[in-house]
């Protein structure tokens, strides 16, 4: 090291996330002493919240955790609920299920790739700038966006805190002229859904392979949605009802978010990590799609991430084609059954990653207690630890501006959704 | 407005981010407002200059940790419209549902190991709590089409007045089945406010109030029928004490019915 410096790196405020962060970075003597992701966002205390509700009243209220992932909520939810009142969904509700998930990719991950992600990659600040150079990548950006949007409003009436999805299935099943209507433009975008991956797999990403360990869900039928094992790469195979087992979570002094951990080690969740163990799951035309786009899975390359964001949007919209092209309308959109006590787990995968939720039913039906655990706080120390290696490996004696503009595209590439991790609950402490 | 472009910021406190999304999801019209305003500060979309000057400042959330309370401030002090947006920023949000409850205080310590570095306020509340608004948008979210009305207006000069009226008027334009009187289900649509486009009673549900309090309602007429439909105190406490818990009559009418319970 030619010389020795002590610098400070604070980023007040991280912009292009979800929800609001900070991050300090102290460096003396060639070597990062000090690394805090801090999220500061007030707690809002959900699990609390929920306690004394009825369980028809929760998928409502989970919405509320995130705007921008409310069904990734309500699907856990349902999930854990159902799970203890011993309620099996209808195929056509399974089927109207993966449909509104694949609403909720489509319009997560096209939001993240052009409006937070690209104008990282491209040199730009906002969106509005990288329309400046790029009108039409933007605006197939919008469109696919706004297709996403469109599949929530049709089973959900909304695509922000939907009102469609109940315990049990759907309030109402949507008409066949509808659904004929949306699968006529979503077949009219899948053709710029493929342009997307081409151009994600063009982006000038840093390349840079690094050994983390992935955790995602897997089915034996399906890319992982809405059911499916908890696995990860080293070999881990369980149900949702042992992930409290399995993984830890923690309190650090800089964050409202609890740092969750796998046998006290970081690991990986959301699109790559889902894309690396479940690369055999996507639809024959979408893995066509990345070989040709000269991407192979698993990656040990983090940036992939973006190339695996479009990957799943081509194949989300290929499945949502496949739903509504067989769509008949239901006399029985849900189901119900009366109220019973239990304990009920539900795992799901959120277009950040694998969402968690327990849920603890009294007799009358409502609830006892209420444990979430969202993507960010999975990702948490995994954004730290890639933070510390990439950080050094590039080089500590860089300028500030440049160490600064590296941490924010490290961070940003997680996708973090910073409001759905402010409410963690650790129920080792829960009612001594 | 000014000569020059007029310039607009978006602030978030406490909130899920549903509400910027109305912007972030308008597509085409949020390039378009870019180039009929210059955004100075919406850290979401990139923009980063919160203590800037600005015609209109977007606030999402409500106020509940104490640099909060300073912060709005702040962005009182650098706006000369401030328009909330939602129910957090209107009402104090789903997260009021701990205001004034006496275990609300042990809840960091059962949620944290640590609760000496969690810094909150007992209450969250909205924002005219604490600084004046100009303008209140309603709902839980708000839509694209709500706020880019009342920005257009401003960025016009005139300050719009959003109506007040219940949701039972957009059922009766939507020609809907009433979910209350012939669906017997306990309905607040009589008095929440409209402007979601009747979305509930559209897929055969009852409106749980998302879009809070319609103006000049009776309320406690309404949890009377409750009542007549069977649902007990705690049933109804909680259909008033939802999604904007703090909001009067919603409040008053909720803990009535919650300090009676189900005996």
């Amino acid at each position: 090291m030619a010389e020795t410096r002590t610098m400070a790196i604070n980023i007040p405020v991280l912009t292009r996330v979800e929800g609001e962060g900070a991050l300090d970075l102290t460096i003396a003597d060639g070597a990062i002493t000090g690394l805090h992701l801090r999220i500061f966002e007030p707690p809002r205390l959900f699990e609390k919240l929920l306690e004394g509700r009825h369980y028809l009243e929760v998928p409502d209220m989970v919405a509320r955790i995130c705007g921008i992932c409310p069904v990734a909520y309500q699907m856990s939810a349902v999930q854990a609920l159902e799970n203890i009142l011993g309620i099996v969904p209808t195929p056509w509700v399974a089927a109207m299920r993966r449909l509104f998930y694949c609403g909720e990719w489509i319009e997560s991950h096209s939001l993240h790739i052009h409006l937070l992600a690209a104008p990282d990659f491209l040199g730009f600040s906002n969106v509005v700038e990288l329309a400046g150079a790029h009108a039409d990548v933007v605006r197939r950006g919008l469109r696919l966006q706004e297709a996403g949007n469109a599949i929530i409003r049709f089973l959900g009436g909304r695509s922000v805190h939907p009102v469609g999805a109940r315990v049990g299935g759907f309030w109402r099943a949507p008409g066949v002229a509808e659904a004929a209507a949306l699968h006529a433009r979503l077949e009219a975008l899948l053709p710029e859904a493929a342009d997307l991956v081409r151009w994600t797999a063009a982006l000038p990403l840093p390349q840079e392979a690094q050994d983390f360990l992935g955790v995602a869900l897997r089915h034996a039928g399906e890319y992982p949605m809405n059911q499916g094992h908890i696995v990860s790469s080293a070999g881990l195979d369980i149900g949702a009802e042992r992930f409290a087992e399995e993984f830890e979570e923690s309190q650090v002094p800089h964050s409202t978010a609890l740092h969750c951990r796998h046998r006290g080690s970081d690991y990986l969740v959301g699109p790559l990590a889902r894309m690396n163990l479940n690369f055999d799951r996507l639809p024959a035309a979408t893995q066509q799609l990345a070989r040709e786009s000269g991407r192979a899975f698993p990656s040990a390359n983090m940036y992939d991430s973006v190339v695996a964001r479009a990957l799943e949007i081509h194949g989300a919209l290929l499945l949502a084609l496949g739903v509504l092209k067989d769509y008949a309308p239901t006399d029985g959109p849900y189901l119900s059954a009366p109220p019973r006590a239990g304990v009920g787990y539900g795992a799901t995968e959120a277009p950040r990653g694998m969402l968690w939720h327990r849920y603890e039913l009294a007799a009358d039906g409502r609830v006892l207690s209420a444990r979430i655990v969202p993507p960010t706080s999975q990702n948490q120390a995994r954004m730290e630890e890639d933070l510390r290696r990439s950080l050094t490996r590039a080089g500590l004696d860089r300028p500030h501006a440049v160490l600064r503009q590296q941490a924010e595209t490290v961070i940003r590439n997680y996708d973090p959704c910073i409001s759905c991790a402010t409410h963690f609950l650790d129920l080792c402490i829960d009612r001594p | 407005m000014s000569q020059a472009k007029p310039r607009i910021a978006v602030h978030k406190f406490a909130s899920c981010d549903g509400c910027q999304l109305a912007l972030l999801n308008a597509g085409e019209a949020l390039v378009e407002l870019a180039q009929l305003a210059d955004i100075a500060h919406f850290a979401e979309g990139g923009w980063y200059a919160p203590g800037e000057p600005v015609d209109i400042a977007l606030v999402e959330g409500s106020i509940s940790a104490p640099e909060d309370a300073e912060r709005i401030r702040a962005v009182r002090a650098s706006a000369r419209y401030l328009v909330t947006l939602g129910a957090c920023a209107t009402a104090g949000g789903v997260q009021a549902l701990r205001n004034g409850l006496a275990r609300a205080a042990d809840w960091l310590g059962e949620v944290y190991a640590s609760p000496e570095f969690i810094r909150s306020l007992p209450d969250s509340l909205p924002v005219a709590a604490y600084v004046p608004v100009d303008l209140e948008i309603h709902g839980c979210p708000v839509s694209t089409e709500q706020v880019l009305e009342a920005v257009g207006d401003l960025l016009r000069g005139a300050v719009p007045a959003p109506g007040a009226d219940p949701v039972c008027t957009q059922c009766k334009r939507r020609n809907l089945a009433c979910v209350l009187v012939n669906g017997g289900q306990p309905c607040l649509g009589p008095v929440t406010r409209s402007g979601c486009g009747a979305l509930c009673p559209a897929v055969g549900r009852a409106c749980y109030g998302c879009y809070g309090p319609a103006g000049l309602v009776n309320a406690a007429a309404l949890a009377r029928r409750f009542e007549a439909l069977g649902l007990g105190g705690e049933d109804i406490a909680g259909r008033f004490l939802f999604i904007t818990p703090a909001a009067e009559p919603f409040r008053s009418i909720g803990q009535g019915y919650r300090e009676r319970g189900d005996g």
